[in-house]
């Protein structure tokens, strides 16, 4: 990603943004919440398109792509989102099954050994008769992560893989993360504020503040930086470079407005 | 969304309008490909069909007895109450059938599609599927549709057999009208003509009524008070549009 910019009408929400992604990594992009990490993914889907700059996937830019080749693209990558996503009027072996489904001629016997294949290495072999409806957070989330690994991605995105998960479920999807990335060589790209939970697992990690990248480096630099924004960050501290207080008029002019109608 | 409030009412007229058409366009195209896949489809009538039955027969029994007690009183007064039969089979085939119905599917169907459409559009189901590189509209979106279009005149069609029961019940059984002459006129007086605008209206109709629903569901806000918007909307647009369609096609029947 070079000098990327993104605008909503005049809003900008990503400006200057340079970003690498190397091949078989795991690469972190942290940052505090509103600061167009969201954004950043749907770039490299190409659900958005860049206002300036180059979105480069697989050496293309995505920008020049017309629908088929965005769809053959989006082929070879996986995304894990947020709530798991998966398709509420099927089962979780259909859900996982989808994907071949949709895009192979493969027999059913096939199929049926590779979603098993997958749904064992997320643990979940045993619940694939189960609904959606019926998994708890953590087993929707590896779920979502079978279906999206059942294509063989080269890239696989996990927007916000942590939230809302209970320290067992975190621990299994941190595994299996590493797991993707180490067994399958998977090149993989982590959005998340959890900067601990991520720190062990990256091995290159982008700081993205006010839409632009902040500060680089593994997570041990990151740490170690003396950067006041990234040290705001990385501590958890309320108030810094990044306001507490959201841009407001002066408290004590508006609390006196209030006595005067 | 600040857009949205300074357009004025014919601009954002034209706007939907302009949207509608465009999303046709895009539908019909995936159209062909969701063919394919007949199981949705078949899936998708019955969801928008065979489970609207019940309303729409209940209804037809009620609207076609009202029709007897109601035709019945005014020819009485013409001394003509044999004609109940033609007066009761016209009114359901070209206008109470495709119009009532209409109206029942908007409000049953084309609720569950909206919201059923906004909910996975909230809860990342559609995006996923982009992802996936399957295109929602071609999944999701035109077998519900289609199920839709195909649901409609059938149901109006169960709404008219069932009316004409109805009136006839009312009529025959209770008010005393000559058995042979209600139905003996009835079979001489409706042409193929009049069934066929009752069959194009309610053809329409579906489609009308499918669209808004899909529509509306697939560009519904994603959020909980967007899909009840959204909601809310499928039912007041299928509504208003249907009785204005409806106008317009008898018009250009007659």
């Amino acid at each position: 990603m070079r000098d990327v910019e993104y605008q909503i009408s005049s809003r900008v929400i990503l400006s200057g943004l340079d970003l690498r992604v190397r091949r078989g990594r795991i690469t972190a992009i942290m940052g505090p919440s509103g600061t167009g990490k969201t954004t950043l993914l749907k770039l490299i889907t190409a659900e958005a398109a860049p206002t300036r700059g180059r979105v480069l996937v697989f050496g293309q830019d995505v920008a020049t792509l017309d629908r088929a080749q965005v769809f053959a693209m989006r082929k070879r990558m996986g995304m894990l989102f947020q709530n798991g996503a998966l398709l509420t009027d099927m089962d979780v072996f259909e859900n996982v099954a989808f994907p071949l489904r949709e895009h192979t001629d493969l027999t059913e016997p096939l199929i049926r050994a590779l979603v098993v294949a997958k749904l064992n290495a997320v643990g979940l072999r045993g619940a694939a008769e189960m609904m959606p409806a019926e998994l708890s957070g953590g087993m929707a989330r590896r779920v979502a992560l079978a279906r999206a690994i059942v294509m063989d991605p080269e890239i696989l995105i996990y927007d916000e893989p942590f939230v809302g998960l209970d320290p067992i479920s975190l621990g299994v999807i941190l595994r299996l993360i590493r797991q993707m990335n180490e067994g399958l060589g998977i090149t993989s790209i982590v959005v998340s504020h959890d900067v601990h939970d991520l720190a062990q697992i990256a091995d290159d990690s982008y700081l993205l503040s006010g839409g632009k990248v902040v500060a680089h480096g593994t997570p041990q630099e990151l740490t170690a930086s003396d950067s006041a924004v990234v040290r705001q960050f990385m501590q958890g501290i309320a108030d810094g470079p990044v306001p507490f207080h959201y841009p407001a008029p002066d408290l004590r002019t508006q609390l006196k407005s209030v006595d005067e109608p | 969304m600040s857009r949205l409030k300074r357009d004025s009412l014919p601009m954002s007229a034209v706007r939907v309008t302009g949207q509608l058409a465009l999303f046709l366009f895009a539908l019909l195209a995936q159209c062909g490909p969701a063919l394919a896949r007949p199981r949705l489809i078949v899936l998708q009538i019955y969801n928008a069909g065979a489970r609207s039955l019940i309303i729409v027969m209940l209804s037809g029994l009620f609207v076609g007895m009202v029709l007897g007690l109601q035709g019945f009183d005014l020819l009485q007064r013409f001394g003509s109450e044999d004609a109940l039969g033609i007066a009761a089979a016209l009114s359901l085939i070209k206008e109470l059938g495709p119009v009532v119905t209409a109206l029942l599917f908007a409000g049953r169907a084309g609720t569950s599609l909206t919201s059923e459409i906004g909910l996975m559009r909230a809860t990342d189901q559609l995006n996923a599927m982009q992802i996936m590189a399957v295109d929602p509209l071609r999944y999701v979106v035109a077998p519900r549709f289609l199920g839709g279009v195909v649901a409609m005149p059938l149901l109006a069609a169960l709404f008219n057999i069932v009316g004409l029961f109805g009136a006839q019940l009312v009529g025959v059984q209770l008010m005393g009208v000559d058995r042979g002459a209600f139905w003996s006129q009835m079979q001489g007086s409706v042409e193929l003509n009049d069934v066929m605008e009752g069959v194009i209206k309610s053809c329409v109709f579906g489609l009308a009524c499918s669209l808004i629903a899909v529509h509306s569901g697939y560009t519904a806000e994603p959020t909980a008070e967007g899909v009840g918007l959204a909601t809310t909307r499928t039912v007041v647009a299928s509504s208003v549009l249907t009785l204005v369609l409806d106008y317009m096609l008898t018009a250009a029947f007659l």
